[in-house]
């Protein structure tokens, strides 16, 4: 049966250098559950260490949580890169990983990397540095995530850095993304007329939160279930799935 | 050589965190928008010309030990991006003009990327 699940599909956790210390695994959830989200994913920089931890942390909340990362390319573009189980998930982050420049993070000027457990507790620090770019274009980590049973949404979209938009200046034709983020502060009313591209995208709207308050419920789907199969056809309008945004402005 | 001072006062560029030690001759040049083509390719010293304005330029620049970096085409750095380049010492100068603009004007003072043929 078809149901409404709001979600959020862009949450930094502490693993994340720019992300505040309150984002670990319990306060998320109890967050999301505060904001009634059925679905949000994790997704940090170039890694996803903290996504099982986060995953075990929701186990009987009523939130579903897809494992994931937000991806920076070759080009500076920030791509959420979601999937169904943590092992896809890994496989992702062993082939960006390889990708990553072998340099050290600096935590004084970038922040620090922590993987916790599912209630929070400190495990290790990660050493390398996550807040750069992998070696990868655009199109080929949307081709990889792919054949890895993902699904590839560029992140923020209307941001001014690190973004489709800004970065190449428009979405590549022939660009296999399964839909496009939006953050919340779009408004349609001039961004529809500056990017007339997004008209024909299916949009999704996410916190990108880097503190508890920035999680956001304004991205609704109509599916069955949790899944990534299901969130495909939500944003290809398939089968009867659908997925509704609300805009701050209009 | 030309300073940091003599560059900010031939292109006429507002200083918006100034460096601490405005007489030293600058080392090169190295202009791009994308941080990571900075990371490797900007050396300490060195004046770096892009018209990103946002935290991590800041990070980059003081991790690199940049001379200065060069926002380009008016753009401004928000109040805790600049707070941020004083505490680092990061100098931020902006420039009304392009890139290519400021990049010429440099070339022409005498500044080079160390690859190059002067």
């Amino acid at each position: 049966m078809l149901r409404s699940v709001a979600a959020d599909l862009h949450v930094h956790t502490v693993l994340s250098a720019c992300a505040e210390v309150e984002m670990i695994p319990p306060l998320i959830v109890r967050r999301a559950q505060e904001l009634g989200l059925g679905m949000i994913a994790v997704t940090d920089h170039n890694a996803s260490d903290n996504a099982e931890a986060l995953i075990c942390a929701a186990a009987g909340s009523g939130v579903h949580v897809l494992p994931g990362m937000e991806l920076q390319t070759r080009e500076e573009v920030h791509l959420l890169c979601l999937f169904d189980r943590v092992e896809e998930c890994r496989r992702w982050q062993e082939e960006v990983f390889a990708r990553l420049p072998a340099m050290a993070n600096n935590e004084d000027l970038f922040g620090a990397q922590y993987v916790v457990d599912y209630t929070g507790d400190w495990i290790r620090t990660e050493q390398r540095l996550l807040a750069t770019s992998a070696d990868i274009s655009l199109e080929d980590a949307v081709r990889a995530v792919h054949s890895l049973g993902g699904l590839a949404i560029p992140a923020h979209v209307d941001r001014p850095s690190f973004s489709l938009l800004a970065n190449l200046g428009f979405v590549p034709e022939g660009l296999r993304a399964d839909g496009l983020e939006v953050t919340p502060r779009f408004n349609p009313r001039w961004g529809f007329k500056q990017w007339p591209q997004l008209a024909s995208w299916p949009l999704v709207i996410g916190g990108d939160a880097h503190r508890l308050s920035e999680l956001g419920c304004r991205t609704v789907f109509t599916i069955q279930n949790a899944n990534v199969e299901e969130i495909s056809l939500a944003l290809r309008s398939r089968r009867g799935r659908a997925v509704t945004v609300t805009y701050a402005a209009n | 050589m030309v300073s940091l001072r003599q560059m900010a006062d031939e292109l006429g560029l507002e200083v918006l965190v100034a460096p601490k030690q405005p007489d030293e001759a600058i080392a090169g040049g190295y202009a791009t928008d994308l941080l990571s083509c900075a990371m490797s390719g900007a050396k300490k010293g060195y004046v770096w010309v892009t018209l990103q304005s946002h935290m991590n330029v800041v990070a980059v620049a003081s991790l690199l030990g940049l001379a200065a970096v060069v926002i380009t085409e008016g753009n401004r750095p928000d109040d805790e991006t600049t707070a941020r380049a004083e505490s680092e010492n990061v100098a931020l100068m902006v420039s009304q003009n392009t890139t290519f603009a400021v990049v010429g004007r440099l070339w022409a003072l005498g500044v080079r990327d160390g690859l190059a043929d002067a």
